[in-house]
């Protein structure tokens, strides 16, 4: 039946067909996507309007603005939306510059290269649950990490890294699991950097410095905008590291906008208040999304 | 003399290369470790390298919660989100890749705009839908999650593979008769065999590792091996020896999984998305 229709039709009616085939095959994803963003979009708007209170039931109706009030001159959620972008912004930073360096070393002919990329990569398979533990018990513990105990062979005082550098903390055990998805992303791209054109470079006398410059780097647009793109996707969200490590704390020094809708929402039940937060945060998310895909979608469409 | 700053700048780059790998895979070395030590010896100051392995820790870890129960759960939700992802998403790709109109660009840039849509926002109505159509704490329910916020980064790097085959190719084989459907199986997906499979795995590292939603939709009868873990976490603190165990655990099956289907990510990678 298909293989009838299909079969050398006059020419407007494939243009027709095609096109019709091809939002058949699209409209699958497409249809669930949408029901998927719009459905829990409205309910959330609808919540965020509403006194909602799971554990007040006496409590209820049209709140208007309320929520939104109440969040937005809370001073915690400033420092929250400060803390979410700060952490974005540095774990980006640490993948993208680490990562091309890393790249540019991995690249390198050296015994054992291929174990030692592996190991380089390992960290992205560990669960977010398990890194934050493994970082907040075995290697930061104050007095049974192993961090500590090499500080101690020195001569130092141990410190409590979470409890004295909370957002930094968290920060470093972000980036030690996605600097390997940037590393395995950019060495690939440096991998498949045409070997015959750096050898010219080379020949024409241009350093290692020169050749990085001008002709790896120029190279790594496009790979980078992938790092970017799905890092941030990520990173606007991080929950598991905050929720294992430090809850939040100490006070609000290192919850982000993900943990502090969480902690209003699960922790003191208020689905009204919450409702308004996750609002919020995708209003910010959107905005990001705006300059990253604008940023991004040219490398993209090369 | 340049044979010797050659051997130098080679002595430079192995020590360099060995150091920074050895730095960023230690944490999970003395994981493995210290998930064979006991107690006393997991908590000895300063740490013990050398030491007499024991398997007590895994021996208390089994005894006190069902592993298989939470690693089959998180295998079903993985698995299953992905292959229902990937049979979504090939369409979708081979409709923008080879059928482009001038709407493509901007669905494409929208469904991964959804993606972008933080998880907490939208917390509360997910909850609520799961609980009211009895999907909460099921694989299902976690499963279709999983595969919806996946799907937009699967669509796109399927795209970008789909794009790197000839469309001449495609054009040979409708030629000969062959309908869409013969298309997209017997020309297309061999094509683009290596391009689909490192998306699969990436996906299935995703998934396996996904913990947010695992935490908030899952509580007994569906929960995966980040709930596990979690339930390790609290009021085991400083049992180092069974925290270690059932971390290497829950880590250990896509750990090996990565370390094998490595090469095969890159190359997928090398042929699409970062070409």
């Amino acid at each position: 039946m298909q293989a009838v229709l299909e079969h050398s039709p006059p020419a407007g009616a494939t243009v027709q067909t095609a096109k019709r085939t091809g939002f058949l095959l699209l409209s699958p994803s497409v249809l669930i996507l949408l029901v998927w963003s719009i459905v829990p979009l409205v309910m959330t708007l609808w919540y965020s309007v509403q006194n909602y209170n799971l554990v007040d039931p006496t409590l209820h109706g049209f709140a208007g603005i309320d929520n939104y009030w109440y969040l937005l001159t809370d001073p915690d959620f400033l420092h929250a939306l400060l803390n979410t972008l700060v952490l974005v912004a540095g774990v980006l930073l640490i993948s993208i510059g680490g990562g091309t360096l890393l790249a540019v070393l991995y690249d390198q002919e050296f015994f054992g290269r291929g174990i030692a990329r592996i190991m380089v990569i390992s960290p992205f398979f560990i669960m977010p649950t398990v890194s934050a533990l493994l970082w907040k018990n075995l290697m930061l513990h104050p007095i049974y990490g192993v961090y500590s105990a090499m500080m101690r062979a020195v001569g130092l005082t141990p410190i409590d890294w979470l409890a004295r550098f909370p957002l930094m903390t968290v920060m470093m055990i972000v980036a030690w699991e996605w600097l390997p998805f940037a590393v395995l992303i950019l060495l690939t791209a440096v991998q498949s950097l045409d070997g015959e054109q750096r050898e010219a470079a080379r020949m024409d006398g241009a350093g290692p410095i020169a050749r990085f410059r001008y002709i790896i780097l120029p190279h790594l647009g496009r790979a980078i905008s992938v790092v970017v793109m799905i890092e941030t996707i990520y990173l606007l969200t991080i929950f598991a590291e905050i929720s294992v490590t430090t809850a939040g704390g100490p006070g609000v020094a290192s919850t982000n906008l993900a943990y502090l809708i969480y902690s209003r929402a699960l922790l003191q039940f208020d689905v009204g208040g919450a409702s308004a937060g996750g609002v919020v945060a995708i209003v910010i998310a959107n905005i990001v999304a705006i300059f990253l895909v604008r940023a991004v979608a040219r490398n993209l469409e090369a | 003399m340049a044979l010797k700053t050659k051997t130098s700048t080679q002595i430079g780059v192995t020590i360099l290369g060995w150091g920074i790998a050895l730095w960023l895979f230690f944490p999970i070395f003395w994981m493995i470790l210290t998930s064979f030590k006991s107690e006393v010896q997991a908590i000895s100051t300063p740490p013990k390298l050398f030491f007499m392995p024991t398997l007590s820790s895994y021996a208390e870890v089994f005894e006190r919660a069902n592993y298989w129960h939470f690693a089959l759960n998180t295998v079903i939700v993985s698995v299953g989100a992905t292959a229902v992802a990937i049979a979504l998403a090939v369409p979708a790709a081979y409709s923008m890749a080879f059928m482009p109109s001038k709407r493509t660009r901007g669905t494409l840039l929208w469904m991964l705009s959804t993606r972008m849509l933080p998880p907490v926002g939208v917390l509360v109505p997910i909850y609520i839908l799961a609980r009211n159509t009895h999907l909460l704490d099921t694989c299902t329910g976690l499963a279709i999650v999983d595969m919806l916020t996946n799907l937009p980064i699967i669509v796109w790097m399927l795209y970008t593979f789909f794009r790197e085959v000839p469309a001449p190719i495609l054009e040979a084989g409708r030629m000969d008769g062959a309908t869409r459907w013969q298309e997209m199986t017997m020309v297309l997906l061999p094509l683009a065999l290596p391009g689909i499979a490192s998306t699969a795995l990436l996906s299935l590292i995703l998934c396996w590792n996904e913990a947010f939603w695992s935490l908030n939709l899952t509580s007994s009868h569906a929960a995966p091996l980040t709930a596990f873990i979690a339930s390790f976490s609290s009021p085991e603190g400083l049992f180092f020896g069974k925290l270690s165990a059932a971390s290497t655990l829950a880590v250990a099956p896509i750990l090996v999984f990565g370390w094998i289907s490595q090469k095969q990510l890159v190359r997928g990678l090398t042929f699409g998305a970062v070409k």
